[in-house]
């Protein structure tokens, strides 16, 4: 079914957008959120799994002193208050992928509440801010994880379905804003914006990986629009899953689109929760939110209250680190960079990489340079972001640092980048797998500038009678022979040894 | 005196002397087990070589000269709520038919690691949920004293295998009075430690605001002996009290020479008189006599909102039950029933399936109960309201605790049923447990020991000692004491005087 849609500026002329933006982020401590299970990514399924994380009966949870003080820095980072006393509760309901059928969470008791963050959008004319309104950010385990076997990999049509329990029991924090207002036709970018700048805090922060493709933060879209000028709230719908920055962006587009043209033909927009489809950009139906779940909320009895204290947080608070935007400001000066460079790398979302390169020994404009250009391009590509590639800052410096020895250049580069985007293995040993280092042994090089010279006696000739300009047509000749592997200044200077 | 008749103590100084080894004090609760349990029924689980095997052990480390613990091969019996590796765990349901647990409950391990053999699983009502055993999906546990009768619950397995000699020791586990209530209907010593005093790592949650694990023996002595070995902190269970136990075993001895001088008695007014059967309240007004005899003051308190403690109790637990049961649903162990008459049934339609055939009929009533009270609406009204009245509770008990060094009342208000007398009138059932209920909902600590039988049908009655939290001592130093004038009175324990199983010895 396709959903009609009403242009995107049409809908803007006459409707205000009001966004919400839910996120869950997966944290990076070494053990579960109530049991001492392994987090590790990728591993078998079922082998980071105990009685706790599986809900057996009689087991119980004890609460990672690690994750509730990732929490604290996250609120402190968003602005929150910091509550005193705060319990956990049971959210009840039914689900194969559920140990216990209640997620151990938090109801109207949050850790973190009343806070805000100032999100960029750069538009034609230079730039404008927007303030995020924080609602809460919340303790809470994730879930195992159901794979669907079967065509279609869904529910419906599989033969049957398996359960990874190794997810159930890592810890997540759940970040919802509240309504963001007034962001008119910025309204996808500012969404986008925002879900960059929490990835870049919470990379700052050393609290999550932040792996979008790995699940590790996970996005849900609230959207509803307004008669324009009405100052009222529309009805909204909840797009789930929407993982990608580009998603973000194409999620609050649709959807401004969908009820536009909802609203125009006079019906009413279904408060309901939508599918995010990443391969079509469309979202389509899920469940209707009117005969809402009963979450049957209650303390949970096993859990003690947490009671973060003042001293407690106040540290916390002092080893912070420098908030996205003045840290922006300071590493714009340290690098060099021009307004323009740094607002491309702030929209491709690549500061903490370029950051990350440079310590790892690159030049600030080698880090850009790889980053913004090639790496920006396959990523493209692929239809994914930056940091979802397979390749690290400390990659992108080594590769730099060998092209900085003369063991590589710019081309061999991008076939090392081919490597590591293939999961080929290290650097190093994609150079040495591929075969890629330059040869500047003179030995081998000897023999394909002779080669060359005997291919192209004319060529040869102009350079014995003082032409040197020519040399570069028996370069060129080297190069192919060596499969671009030469070290061009040495063939070049092999070639003038033997003809003048 | 045969093996079996020995208290725990008596036991651990037989082993201790060299007069016996924990092979024949265990082989003997065996064959005790074989020749009356086919009767009794207390266990769903007998483990035999297990037992035996843990029993060798424990001589093998007496004659290197080293002992675990003073119970050091003394055997227990294990109520089946608590999760034991390796033995089948049912918690009387179907639904966890055929579950042996991968881990050992807190609990279960420091048995095992004080060297206790574990002679088996004690029955109960379904997931503790009752007040007689009938709710067992594995059958009635028969009280030693009256066949005909049940033994109480939801612990009557337990108390039963300690009351019948099957075991020395037992554990149970205390809601609103599970291990309390069949101490009292069979004559033997049932404590409720305070809450958090013992780990509740590994026990199938029925309430977890309201569950205590504690002892089941035929002596207050032997109480705090066991007690002492599964009490104290464990870091698993987050509201497990970071602190000593304390010294119950000395509380126990110092109670043991019957001067209660200068301890004052509480006795409360809303728990007695209407309800009570006379021969209960008979004995319990001797009991008290007794106690002022050996010095003790007595006061009379009130505490106003005990009578809404029942009522706040059927709010709380079927609550907390009813997410605490939601995780019984065929995917991952237990039972599993495929509905009838659907080709590919989906997880929800198995879930559905199961968990109707897997409950019985008391469990599904509760789920139903505590559901609704925590549905969006309803909850205030409910949950939140019976948080409130719980609060008023333990207010009631502060305020009595000022006057009072320990409270007092009978510990059930009836002697034993005969099976079937209530099991189809739930408010009734719920009525046994009117004067254990308080305690639990505000987290003291309570003993029930024998108080004498009943003038009109000679069965035994029980009484309750509570105390502030934290000081379970002061439960055993008077409950030892009043033991101790009890005793006297009776010229020998009042097991003594139980013939309900002369029938079956004899047949044996």
């Amino acid at each position: 079914m396709n959903d009609n849609l009403l242009s995107f500026e049409d809908a803007l002329e006459k409707f205000d957008p009001a966004l919400g933006l839910e996120v869950h982020v997966e944290l990076n401590t070494a053990s579960k959120m109530f049991c001492g299970c392994p987090t590790e990514f990728g591993a078998e399924p079922n082998t980071q799994v105990c009685p706790t994380c599986l809900g057996l009966p009689g087991s119980m949870p004890v609460v990672n002193r690690r994750a509730v003080e990732s929490a604290v820095r996250i609120g402190l980072a968003l602005n929150c208050e910091i509550a005193e006393w705060c319990r956990f509760a049971r959210k009840n309901y039914f689900y194969p992928d559920m140990p216990k059928n209640f997620q151990t969470s938090q109801y109207d008791e949050p850790i973190a509440f009343d806070g805000w963050t100032e999100v960029e959008v750069v538009t034609d004319d230079g730039s404008e801010t927007f303030r995020v309104e924080i609602e809460r950010a919340h303790m809470e385990e994730d879930t195992g994880k159901s794979l669907h076997v079967g065509t279609s990999g869904r529910i419906h049509g599989a033969t049957h379905s398996l359960v990874d329990y190794n997810r159930a029991g890592i810890p997540l924090i759940e970040i919802v804003t509240k309504p963001v207002l007034g962001t008119r036709d910025q309204a996808p970018l500012v969404a986008r914006a925002y879900v960059a700048q929490l990835r870049e805090l919470l990379l700052g922060l050393g609290v999550s990986d932040v792996r979008m493709e790995q699940g590790s933060l996970r996005c849900d879209v609230n959207l509803s629009l307004a008669p324009a000028g009405s100052g009222i709230l529309g009805t909204r719908t909840e797009t789930k899953n929407v993982n990608s920055l580009r998603s973000v962006e194409r999620a609050v587009r649709y959807e401004v689109q969908r009820h536009a043209a909802v609203l125009e033909s006079g019906s009413k927009v279904l408060q309901e929760t939508r599918h995010w489809h990443e391969d079509t950009g469309i979202t389509t139906s899920g469940r209707e939110k009117s005969d809402a779940e009963d979450y049957r909320y209650f303390p949970e009895p096993d859990l003690v209250p947490v009671a973060p204290s003042r001293d407690w947080v106040e540290q916390l608070r002092s080893d912070l680190p420098e908030p996205p935007r003045e840290k922006r400001a300071r590493l714009q000066a340290d690098w060099g960079f021009s307004d323009l460079e740094m607002r491309d790398t702030v929209g491709a979302g690549a500061v903490v990489l370029v950051e990350r390169t440079i310590e790892a020994g690159a030049s600030p404009q080698a880090a850009r340079k790889w980053w913004l250009g090639e790496l920006a391009r396959r990523a493209r590509e692929d239809g994914t972001e930056l940091t979802d590639l397979s390749v690290t800052p400390d990659d992108v410096a080594r590769v730099q640092a060998l092209v900085d020895e003369g063991q590589l250049n710019d081309k061999l580069a991008r076939q090392v980048f081919d490597g590591l985007l293939a999961g080929e293995g290290s650097v190093d040993e994609i150079v040495a797998a591929r075969g890629l280092a330059i040869v500047s042994d003179d030995s081998a090089l000897g023999a394909a500038v002779d080669n060359a010279i005997a291919a192209n006696p004319d060529v040869a000739d102009k350079i014995r009678g003082g032409k040197v300009a020519a040399a570069g047509a028996l370069i060129g000749a080297v190069m192919k022979e060596m499969r671009g592997q030469a070290d061009a200044g040495r063939v070049r200077e092999l070639i003038l040894e033997k003809l003048t | 005196m045969s093996v079996t008749r020995r208290t725990a103590a008596e036991l651990s100084e037989s082993l201790a002397s060299g007069e016996t080894t924990s092979v024949e004090i265990t082989r003997a609760h065996l064959d005790r087990i074989g020749e009356i349990d086919e009767t009794v029924h207390a266990f769903l689980h007998v483990d035999e070589e297990g037992a035996l095997a843990q029993a060798a052990a424990a001589d093998a480390r007496r004659a290197a000269g080293k002992t675990a613990s003073p119970l050091d091969g003394v055997p227990v019996a294990v109520k089946d709520v608590m999760a034991t590796e390796g033995l089948p765990t049912t918690c009387g349901s179907r639904i966890l038919e055929g579950w042996i647990p991968p881990y050992d409950a807190t609990v279960v391990a420091r048995l095992r690691a004080a060297g206790l053999p574990i002679l088996g699983k004690t029955n109960m009502d379904e997931f503790a949920m009752g007040s007689s055993t009938e709710h067992s999906a594995y059958g009635t546990t028969r009280n030693p004293w009256d066949l005909e009768r049940i033994p109480g619950g939801s612990g009557g397995g337990s108390s039963a295998s300690v009351a019948a000699y099957e075991a020395p020791l037992a554990v149970g586990t205390d809601t609103g009075g599970s291990i309390r209530q069949p101490g009292a209907l069979t004559g033997t010593v049932g404590v409720k430690p305070t809450y958090g005093g013992v780990s509740r790592y590994g026990l199938v949650a029925l309430a977890n605001s309201l569950d205590q694990a504690g002892p089941v023996t035929r002596t207050v002595l032997d109480a705090a002996l066991l007690h002492e070995v599964i009490g104290g902190h464990d870091p698993r269970d987050s509201t497990s009290i970071d602190q000593p136990l304390p010294d119950l075993v000395g509380a126990a001895s110092e109670g043991a020479s019957g001067d209660l001088t200068g301890v004052r008695i509480g006795v409360v007014k809303e728990l007695g008189g209407e309800g009570y059967q006379d021969g209960v309240l008979t004995r319990f007004r001797e009991s008290v006599d007794l106690m002022v005899d050996a010095g003790a003051e007595v006061v009379e308190v009130s505490c106003p909102h005990f009578v809404h403690a029942l009522a706040t109790y059927y709010l709380i637990l079927p609550a907390e039950a009813s997410s605490n049961l939601a995780r019984f649903d065929a995917m991952r162990y237990g039972l599993r029933v495929l509905p009838e008459g659907i080709e590919a049934p989906s997880a929800e339609e198995v879930m559905r399936a199961t968990r109707d055939a897997g409950f019985g009929e008391e469990v599904k009533r509760r789920i139903i109960l505590g559901t609704y009270a925590l549905s969006s609406g309803y909850y205030d009204a409910y949950y939140g309201q019976a948080q409130k009245v719980r609060t008023l509770v333990s207010r009631d008990f502060d305020a009595a605790f000022e006057r009072a060094d320990v409270l007092v009342s009978p510990t059930a208000p009836t002697t034993a049923f005969k099976v079937g007398e209530k099991v189809d009138d739930p408010l009734a059932m719920y009525l046994n447990d009117l004067a254990t209920i308080p305690a639990n909902l505000s987290g003291v600590p309570g003993i029930s020991i024998p108080s004498g039988l009943a003038e009109e049908d000679d069965l035994p009655t029980g009484v309750q000692i509570l105390a502030p939290a934290l000081a379970d001592d002061r439960v055993y130093r008077v409950g030892a004491a009043l033991e101790t004038l009890l005793l006297k009175q009776w010229g020998g324990p009042l097991l003594d005087r139980n013939h309900g199983l002369d029938a079956v010895e004899g047949a044996a």
